[in-house]
């Protein structure tokens, strides 16, 4: 173990960087830019060092909490809590690692206000770490909603054409979502006596709060997830957010949704999570059936990409709801590998967008002839969005359909067409983009990834792949927490079912 | 002569409202003799006498003592809510002073004016009988009509006075018969026996319509709805200071009257006023949420920002327990400070023709004035009750005491309510970001603005950091109260 406050060091440097831009990066112009541009890349990769040195230091065979910091806050069972668990850390490491490539692809990108938008990720690099690691439900709520503030900027400011409408909506839906789940925190606090994370884990709320307050946390993080019917927003944001802000759009805050199922609604609630499956269930199935056929039909890279997160997310709900190992291991390694699948996709779409300024599918074509190493990388994430096994794709996808089939035979059945559609859309995808004859006169200069962007997507390439082949690091990680959140939900769930005689 | 009480006693209770009394004479004739049109020296003496009566408030007993036989009382909560008081009256004068004279306004009785209109307010919060409450009232609104209408030369100014002023009145006649119907029926002013006849007689119909009326007339003064319908034409009218000033202090004071007839007279019959209250806090939040979204003019904004926070205010007093009125306090200082910081960012909306309102002249600011877009960027956040910033905590104590108490409802309501509240405050943002730059307003911003949009940024930014000493505060005051 650890004696040092590392978790409050992660979630708090990259606030220091920030602060040290905003303080000491005041020259002209251009130096200033640099200036800012260098010490955002500095304090990400020192992160980035931490997050890889905790993810060694943890101990894989404890199921509790740990590098659990504590002090006093609010007062009245109100404090401030870290801590994190085989559920919780790999997201850290993923916001970690993927932090410094969306600096690094922001280098030229962003020419306009270059401070302010390192000092906007920065804040809300410490605001998404923040979330996984506290051990609050206050504090978690502070990350969690104050997350809202950087992105609000980030694609208000940085966006495209019509930022203002996708901003507006991303904020509205995501804060009338949240606000439910605060009054349910409310209600949980003034039961419970404390809003300790540990401590309401073991709580045994009633059923029928449990209902309410299942449907209010429901309300938040279905809308984060996106669930359909409420997933309307994601498509807009992406669409007008910067390349990097849709990086951490879809690689992170998409997670919070599913790392709340985990951490709140599944343990807190068994009872109504088990009520509501079947309800959940149907709405996962709809978004993979449904926005995959959406996704075929797109006609910006960037929109098509977005729903098919949409649907990979339904395949992470279907696997939380299955209740077993299998479902749920399965739906983290899903997030995690979508996290660095749809990540690097939408990198993949700035990289070209940086050079033609459009999205229009229409626009590109025969891509392989000009850009050999972009097509191959592309090929790598297309494949594993797919997920053919091999890719880390694979490996999530096929977990949670083995736990929907343990849990409900029709749900998998229907889920893994999914799998086909998404094959559909991704590979229709690339064949129009990648190949073809190059024909378009404005694509026949077009150049290869340079050093840069082979530097950002070198590492995710690896990524995918190796985890894709070998996912033991992360099942390793994730099996003890998740095995003891399944065998507490069953137990919560057979001792309500034979009440003590 | 002789006093059925220990006058010495009681006048050492109300040293620091003495003190406030004493000098506001003094600076009137120091003004009326030297003064001339110069406001700024007489400014400077109000707000040291206020830093003075803050220090008197502060240093004197905060064990609960009665003088005058009854009719005033001082303990935690009448300490800390004019600690409020003053030191929100204190920041509008400061703000004044150099808008008063560019619009040609500077009158050395303005800061008497506001000095009176403080002497009522700590008598109201003070008041332990009908009477005094009601002096105590009316020297407050008798001298905020003169100052809605300070401009007197602008037709704006001189119409919100009157219009505050006919309305003020009517209200001030429906409390004033609710008190007489309260007295009709139990024989009493004083609010320790109207306790003992509460508890008893509570269900007696012509005791609880005196108390409706009597919650008529202060939701008039909270400007809560359904009594709120001057606020948006005063604020707009009244010269800008002026309007922060009745942003701040009035709405504290009014409040913790409130609170205090409340829980002091008729805390027994509390099913009956938390009933009306939670009505009336629903009503001010939705309204003050959706009524905002079509404004342009960014004082009339302000009015109904201030509509729907006193409506979150409220929230805490209709849960009726001692986390509301906790809840309440936390909520009513960050109010304050937000307000000071986003008033004094308006004062700065000056181009060199003169003063803007307009919210379309905030348009490109982003890009012009960065530090100036921050700071007002930061306020709006925190108006919209976004975490982590200070707005957040106040709405989560006041909507924590409803839920502890069951008030689902309301709870729901107003958190939806402030969804719709986030849209129009954080669409100023959006205009600072992308809207069409005009020309930028006059730099550097006056010193004392300067001084209090920083103050009130960094208290929205850290106040997450600190929270301790306000929270214990607050539930130490709520404590006193309610005990």
């Amino acid at each position: 173990m650890i004696d040092w406050p590392i978790l409050s060091i992660i979630t708090f440097l990259p606030l220091a960087g920030a602060a040290f831009i905003f303080f000491f990066t005041r020259a002209e112009a251009a130096i200033a830019a640099q200036n800012a541009r260098m010490v955002a890349m500095f304090t990400t990769l020192v992160t980035l060092g931490f997050a890889f040195y905790l993810w060694a230091a943890f101990e894989p065979d404890n199921a509790g909490f740990q590098f659990v910091e504590k002090a006093e806050w609010l007062g009245s069972g109100i404090s401030y809590h870290m801590g994190v668990d085989g559920i919780s850390v790999l997201f850290v490491v993923l916001t970690a690692f993927l932090m410094p490539m969306c600096i690094l692809a922001s280098w030229h990108s962003i020419t306009e206000r270059v401070r302010e938008y390192m000092i906007a990720f920065l804040v809300l690099e410490t605001l998404m770490v923040g979330v996984f690691c506290a051990l609050d439900m206050v504090l978690f709520y502070l990350f969690f909603e104050g997350g809202l503030i950087p992105m609000f900027i980030i694609i208000g400011v940085w966006g495209g054409q019509r930022r203002v409408y996708a901003t507006f909506k991303f904020f509205l839906y995501t804060l009338l979502g949240s606000v439910l789940m605060l009054v349910a925190m409310l209600a949980m606090y003034w039961q419970a006596g404390t809003t300790d994370i540990t401590v309401l884990l073991d709580y045994d709320f009633s059923p029928e709060l449990q209902t309410w307050a299942w449907l209010a946390f429901f309300a938040s993080f279905a809308v984060k997830m996106p669930m359909w019917p409420v997933h309307t927003w994601l498509p807009d944001a992406h669409v007008e957010a910067p390349t990097a802000g849709s990086v951490i759009l879809a690689g992170i805050l998409l997670k919070m949704g599913g790392y709340g199922f985990l951490r709140f609604s599944l343990p807190m609630f068994p009872l109504a999570s088990v009520e509501f499956a079947p309800l959940v269930m149907a709405l996962s199935v709809v978004a993979i059936i449904y926005t995959s056929l959406v996704a075929l039909a797109q006609e910006d890279i960037k929109k098509l990409i977005a729903y098919s997160s949409v649907a990979h997310m339904g395949f992470v709900t279907m696997g939380i709801f299955t209740f077993n190992q299998q479902g749920i291991d399965g739906a983290i390694v899903q997030m995690l590998s979508h996290g660095l699948v749809s990540g690097a996709l939408f990198l993949c779409v700035g990289v070209v967008y940086d050079r033609m300024h459009t999205r229009e599918i229409a626009a590109y074509g025969g891509l392989v002839n000009r850009m050999p190493l972009y097509a191959a990388a592309f090929m790598v994430f297309t494949l594993a969005n797919v997920g053919l096994p091999g890719t880390s794709g694979f490996v999530g996808e096929f977990l949670t359909l083995l736990g929907a089939f343990a849990a409900n035979t029709l749900v998998a059945i229907l889920a893994t067409t999914g799998v086909v559609l998404s094959a559909a859309y991704a590979l229709f995808l690339y064949r129009r983009v990648v190949f073809g004859a190059l024909e378009k006169p404005d694509l026949l200069d077009i150049t290869d990834l340079d050093r840069r962007e082979i530097i950002i997507l070198a590492p995710l390439v690896a990524g995918v792949i190796f985890f894709g082949f070998y996912p033991m690091p992360l099942l390793e990680i994730t099996d003890a927490s998740v095995a003891a959140l399944v065998a507490d939900h069953a137990a919560s769930i057979a001792a309500h079912a034979s009440p003590a005689p | 002569m002789t006093f059925p009480f220990d006058l010495s006693a009681s006048l050492g209770i109300v040293k620091p409202e003495l003190v406030l009394a004493m000098g506001s004479m003094v600076l009137l004739v120091t003004g009326a003799f030297f003064g001339g049109a110069r406001q700024s020296a007489i400014s400077r003496g109000t707000v040291a006498l206020m830093i003075v009566v803050a220090a008197l408030v502060l240093t004197g007993s905060k064990e609960p003592a009665v003088a005058f036989g009854g009719s005033f009382v001082v303990n935690g909560f009448t300490v800390f809510a004019k600690v409020l008081i003053l030191a929100a009256s204190a920041v509008a004068i400061l703000m004044s002073d150099r808008y008063m004279e560019r619009t040609r306004a500077a009158r050395f009785e303005f800061p008497v004016l506001v000095a009176l209109a403080t002497l009522g307010m700590m008598m109201m919060v003070s008041a332990n009988d009908l009477i005094a409450l009601y002096v105590g009232l009316e020297l407050q609104s008798l001298s905020l009509y003169v100052l809605a209408s300070f401009s007197r030369d602008s037709l704006r100014s001189t119409e919100a006075g009157l219009k505050y002023f006919v309305l003020g009145a009517l209200a001030s006649c429906l409390l004033l018969y609710g008190m007489s119907l309260v007295y009709g029926f139990s024989g009493t002013l004083s609010f320790d026996a109207l306790k003992g006849v509460a508890a008893t007689g509570a269900s007696n119909i012509g005791f609880l319509v005196g108390l409706v009326f009597m919650l008529a007339g202060f939701a008039f003064k909270v400007s809560a709805v359904p009594f709120h319908m001057w606020t948006p034409d005063v604020y707009e009218g009244a010269p800008t200071p002026v309007t922060a000033f009745f942003a701040a202090a009035p709405k504290v004071a009014a409040i913790a009257l409130l609170t205090r007839v409340l829980f002091d007279a008729f805390g027994a019959a509390s099913d009956s006023w938390r009933q009306v209250i939670t009505f009336i806090s629903m009503a001010s939040m939705l309204l003050g949420a959706f009524a905002a979204i079509g404004q342009t003019n960014i004082k009339r904004l302000m009015a109904y920002s201030s509509i729907a926070n006193m409506g979150f205010a409220l929230v805490g007093l209709a849960a009726g327990s001692e986390q509301g009125v906790e809840g309440l306090l936390i909520y009513l200082v960050i109010y304050l400070a937000m307000t000071a910081g986003i008033f004094a960012c308006i004062l700065a909306m000056r181009r060199r023709e003169g003063h803007v309102e307009d919210i379309d002249d905030l348009a490109g600011l982003a890009k012009a004035q960065p530090v100036y877009a921050f700071a007002l960027t930061a306020l709006l956040f925190s108006y919209a009750g976004i975490p982590p910033l200070a707005g957040f905590f106040g709405k989560f104590y006041v909507f924590s005491a409803a839920v502890e108490q069951g008030m689902w409802v309301l709870a729901v309501v107003g958190v939806l309510a402030s969804v719709v509240g986030a849209f129009y405050y954080v669409r100023i943002v959006m205009l600072m970001i992308n809207g069409e730059p005009r020309q930028s307003f006059v730099r550097p911003m006056d010193v004392e603005l300067r001084v209090i949009a920083f103050a009130a940024t960094a208290f929205t930014l850290f106040f997450v950091l600190m929270p301790a000493p306000l929270l214990d505060a607050a539930s130490a005051a709520a404590a006193a109260l309610v005990n």
